[in-house]
């Protein structure tokens, strides 16, 4: 069964199981079936069955990822349209996405070390709230596990997409800035992403978070594990 | 098409230019972000010349995370070694950044509120 390991088959693989899971949480209304989340477990149990590595897989993997980068560049496109918005708010977002940052750090940091967590895992947790290439860099620069930190940053996403608005309404976080701001900041561009599908002002504010979070989190995580002791 | 793939690749490489010239610890793709954003504010790039391709990839940005996110199967064995630790605090942490950043918004917002101009 070498066929298996063919990169435009996973590929094909990929985008099918991601359709059905779309089409199975409109069915269902789930918000657990969240399809990036299925669509990750489905495939893993595939690869783990069939004998596949995962280097195998992201030989055609990779060429899907590839569009992650090009896809946050987009996101100047609803920025662009929410301009004038964000220039008359500009003091409540910057000090929503400073103390996002810091508590995310912070937070992360205190709660893994409290549980016993490794120094390493708990260097590895620290940018977890942002973006990808800015995580693993981050998690590079302080002594962690850069593609561990990929995973749990993939992981966060996912919970913050599925849980973000709930949470919010829970909390009394109404406005549409301060939701859009919160999505990003917290889950990145899966977030985002969740925002995005609501509207495209949504989409805009939440990339505002992403980005302003993600440029905080690289700025100040190194300074703030010195206070916390780690460094 | 073309022309979309051209700007939006444009702005990549151009962030990709800047990261390696300055070495800036931040990704090129924030840094293509933000010249789209400053291009299109500029009206060097039109709008309707970024459109199409850019909606498309916004709406599946979730998509591309599908890779990393199976990558999750080589980690298993350091997560299942840690793993109340780092799902605790990653929940945790997670809800709290939410949480934070959504109230000091409006915390800020309502204080700050604009003498003299209506809601």
């Amino acid at each position: 069964m070498e066929f298996l390991g063919n990169e435009f088959f996973l590929i094909a693989v990929t985008f099918g199981v991601f359709f059905l899971a779309k089409w199975l949480q409109r069915r269902t209304g789930l918000m657990l079936l969240n399809p990036i989340l299925l669509t990750i477990a489905v495939l893993i149990v595939f690869l783990k069955s069939a004998g596949i590595s995962y280097e195998t897989y992201n030989e055609g993997g990779h060429l899907i990822e590839f569009w992650l980068r090009p896809a946050v560049v987009a996101l100047g496109v609803p920025l662009y349209l929410q301009l004038e918005t964000i220039r008359k708010q500009i003091l409540p977002i910057v000090m929503s996405q400073l103390a996002g940052c810091v508590v995310g750090v912070v937070s992360v940091v205190l709660v893994a070390k409290a549980l016993g967590a490794s120094q390493e895992i708990v260097c590895s947790l620290a940018p977890k709230s942002v973006t990808t290439p800015i995580a693993m860099e981050v998690a590079r620069a302080v002594g962690g596990i850069p593609s561990l930190t990929a995973a749990v940053v993939v992981c966060v996403g996912l919970l913050g997409g599925i849980l973000g608005f709930k949470a919010m309404r829970l909390t009394h976080i109404a406005s549409p800035m301060a939701q859009g701001l919160s999505m990003g900041a917290a889950a990145h561009a899966v977030g985002t992403s969740a925002a995005a599908e609501l509207s495209r002002k949504y989409g805009a504010f939440a990339s505002l978070g992403l980005t302003l979070n993600g440029i905080l989190t690289a700025l100040l995580t190194p300074t703030l594990l010195e206070w916390l002791g780690l460094l | 098409m073309i022309r979309q793939c051209a700007i939006l690749f444009g702005c990549l490489a151009l962030g990709e230019l800047l990261v390696w010239l300055t070495e800036v610890k931040l990704p090129s793709s924030i840094i293509g972000m933000l010249l789209l954003t400053l291009f299109l504010k500029l009206g060097w790039v039109k709008l309707h010349w970024v459109q199409g391709l850019s909606d498309f990839l916004v709406a599946n940005l979730g998509f591309f995370f599908v890779p990393p996110g199976v990558a999750l199967m080589l980690y298993f064995d350091v997560i299942r070694a840690e793993f109340w630790p780092i799902a605790i605090a990653t929940v945790v942490s997670t809800l709290l950044v939410l949480v934070t950043s959504g109230w000091v918004y409006q915390l800020v917002r309502r204080a700050v509120g604009r003498p003299g101009q209506k809601r």
